[in-house]
């Protein structure tokens, strides 16, 4: 807001008003200092509250929670219809949340991939936290995801056998996301350090041709080129599932991208910092596991969380490959008739799981980067 | 360039060439530093000095001639550069601490990683060596929260830590403030005291009589002059030398 023909600092002024009367006296300088400044402040003020009160009133105030069923059993989504424009339906989410979640997985089954969830995200918070960051948690990384696996796929400990064309929705997005970080990080850390490898010609070679053509091809012709390319070069009889097919693509992919991410970490680090390593005897991986990663990771962490946010972000696209990921079965969802004309109440649920892991994530990275950076700057 | 003290030599460079492509940085360096003996290194800036200690561990490498340190020569074997790293010790001007562990990880890291010590013996010998050189109070704190002159101690004790023979010195003081100066000087000065094979890039005129066998004297890549820091100072034999001390005497 502009103070026309004021000259006194406004920072300044700020600071001492709010420090002797608080919000009110803020509020008198900074939004109607001046009749311009108060017009503005009122518009927006109305603005604002106008679409407020519109997305309750629509949200909530108007919104339709659930419909009556047919005595077959079909959703009666006549209300919804008549409301439709004034008030949300969420009726269709009530109806439609595990067909969106699970996807196909048999309805009768369907504790499995819900504990399946629950593993992934318990898995995440105590990967996060620094207190468990020790060997064994590569162990519970192994037990929890094989766990995972069993959970899915069945056909032991009584499990009924289901085969991965009923694997669908959240299962399948958080599964892509994990095993593709868990492999993709390790990978790229390599492919970074092998581009610096100086003295080893062909393999800086090896990793500046990998990451110049994966970056050099959209995501959507490396998942084609998996599933529809990959089969033909394997002998006769060799079938490698599609979806561990698309698994594959993802790794290579997201491992290009952090790669040139993790690189920028090392060539940020001063050179002395090596010398100091080499003179002190340390060989090459102790080296780089001890002084050189520790530092280079830090460094980059809001770019290496960002690049892991749109990987996740970016596992939506096997639908394309006939994978029925989260977003994908929400458009099942909605192929459903009686449902149809409702995507907007099934996209913005679908947002809102997106958005709570991506927010998640991007928290989790900016404490981090506090935590490492107290133990340093202190 | 012969040596003052007799004894075994710890170093021998014989006609040592180095180019960064065309630029002739280091021409047919020859110097025998025996054992037990401190050797100061100066020179204007540009002159080699500083490449000439880094190519003593190999932190750079040498294109011609012979580098034997504690009477092995250095090759592209990974083996003997090991061996020979685990041996001298070296402290850079810009200190090098790894800042993301503290003090007393910093000393350590090399004994455990290296010499394969217990992790105990290895920080009871960091804590003897940081009491030498008077910090013992700093070790759990992180090198950023330490003073330059500080962070330069520790670098000493961690250097000191491998137990080296020898001990190289890349201009220790010359990005401290030149309150902090004294403090890592006087630490060299104890250190000399022990006995250590000591070789020193330094411009520290002073510290160079205290402790120094001998002076050697670099400009354009090459030893102009060398002997003991008294008859070098008070009769420099060459303009060029004769120009750089008055340069260093003007400057202080």
């Amino acid at each position: 807001m502009s103070d026309a023909g004021i000259h006194v600092p406004t920072a300044a002024r700020t600071q001492t008003v709010v420090a002797s009367a608080g919000l009110v006296a803020w509020a008198r300088l900074n939004l109607f200092g001046s009749w311009w400044s108060t017009a503005v402040t009122l518009l927006l003020g109305y603005i604002i509250l106008r679409v407020v009160a519109g997305v309750v009133e629509w949200g909530l105030i108007h919104a339709i929670w659930t419909v009556p069923y047919s005595a077959t059993g079909i959703a009666d989504t006549a209300i919804c219809q008549v409301a439709k424009g004034t008030g949300a339906c969420w009726a269709v989410l009530t109806d439609k949340y595990r067909l969106i979640l699970f996807g196909r997985y048999p309805y009768a089954e369907q504790w499995r991939p819900a504990i399946v969830v629950l593993l992934f995200i318990g898995l995440y918070i105590v990967s996060g936290m620094r207190r468990f960051w020790r060997k064994e948690l590569l162990v519970v990384w192994v037990v929890v995801l094989a766990a995972i696996g069993i959970l899915m796929g069945g056909g032991v400990f009584g499990l009924s056998d289901i085969t991965e064309d009923y694997w669908g929705g959240l299962p399948i997005t958080l599964i892509l996301a994990t095993f593709g970080a868990a492999f993709s990080f390790p990978l790229a850390v390599l492919v970074a350090l092998g581009r610096r490898a100086t003295k080893l010609p062909a393999v800086k070679l090896l990793c500046v041709l990998y990451v110049e053509i994966i970056r050099g091809v959209p995501l959507i012709a490396v998942l084609f080129m998996a599933s529809v390319m990959f089969p033909l070069f394997m002998p006769a009889g060799i079938n490698v599932d599609k979806l561990l097919r698309a698994q594959i693509a993802f790794i290579l992919f997201a491992g290009a991208y952090l790669a040139e991410v993790i690189r920028g970490g090392l060539q940020a680090l001063p050179a002395g910092q090596a010398e100091a390593a080499d003179a002190l005897g340390l060989s090459y991986w102790k080296k780089t596991a001890f002084i050189i990663l520790p530092q280079a990771l830090r460094l980059v962490i809001p770019p290496l969380v960002n690049t892991f946010i749109g990987f996740f972000k970016d596992t939506s696209l096997v639908l394309i490959i006939g994978i029925f990921d989260l977003l994908t079965m929400g458009k099942v969802a909605l192929s459903d008739p009686p449902w149809q004309s409702f995507s907007t109440e099934v996209y913005l649920g679908l947002a809102a799981v997106y958005i709570a892991f991506c927010f998640a994530m991007s928290k989790y990275s900016r404490s981090l980067e506090r935590d490492l950076n107290r133990a340093r700057d202190r | 360039m012969d040596a003052v003290l007799s004894g075994p030599p710890a170093i021998v460079l014989d006609k040592v060439n180095k180019w960064y492509g065309a630029l002739h940085v280091l021409r047919d360096v020859s110097l025998t530093v025996t054992e037990k003996e401190r050797v100061v290194v100066c020179g204007p800036s540009g002159s080699g000095k500083s490449t000439m200690i880094r190519c003593i561990n190999r932190l750079e490498t040498h294109q011609e001639g012979r580098i034997i340190v504690d009477g092995t020569e250095l090759t592209d074997d990974l083996r003997t550069l090991d061996t020979i790293r685990r041996d001298v010790g070296m402290v850079f001007q810009s200190f090098n601490l790894f800042p993301h562990l503290t003090i007393l990880e910093n000393c350590t890291l090399a004994p455990i990683w290296v010499r394969k010590m217990p992790k105990a013996e290895a920080e009871a010998l960091a804590m003897s060596y940081l009491e030498r050189v008077k910090i013992p109070e700093q070790a759990k704190k992180y090198p950023g929260q330490l003073s330059g002159g500080q962070q330069q101690r520790v670098a000493i004790a961690r250097a000191l830590c491998m137990q080296p023979k020898i001990m190289l010195f890349d201009e220790p003081t010359s990005a401290l403030d030149p309150e902090m100066i004294k403090e890592v000087l006087d630490t060299m000065i104890g250190l000399a005291d022990t006995g250590m094979t000591m070789v020193c890039v330094t411009h520290e005129m002073g510290f160079a009589r205290q402790v120094a066998h001998r002076v050697v004297f670099m400009d354009m890549g090459e030893i102009v002059e060398s002997g003991p820091p008294g008859e070098l100072f008070e009769n420099p034999k060459t303009d060029r030398l004769k120009l750089f001390l008055s340069q260093i005497l003007r400057g202080h």
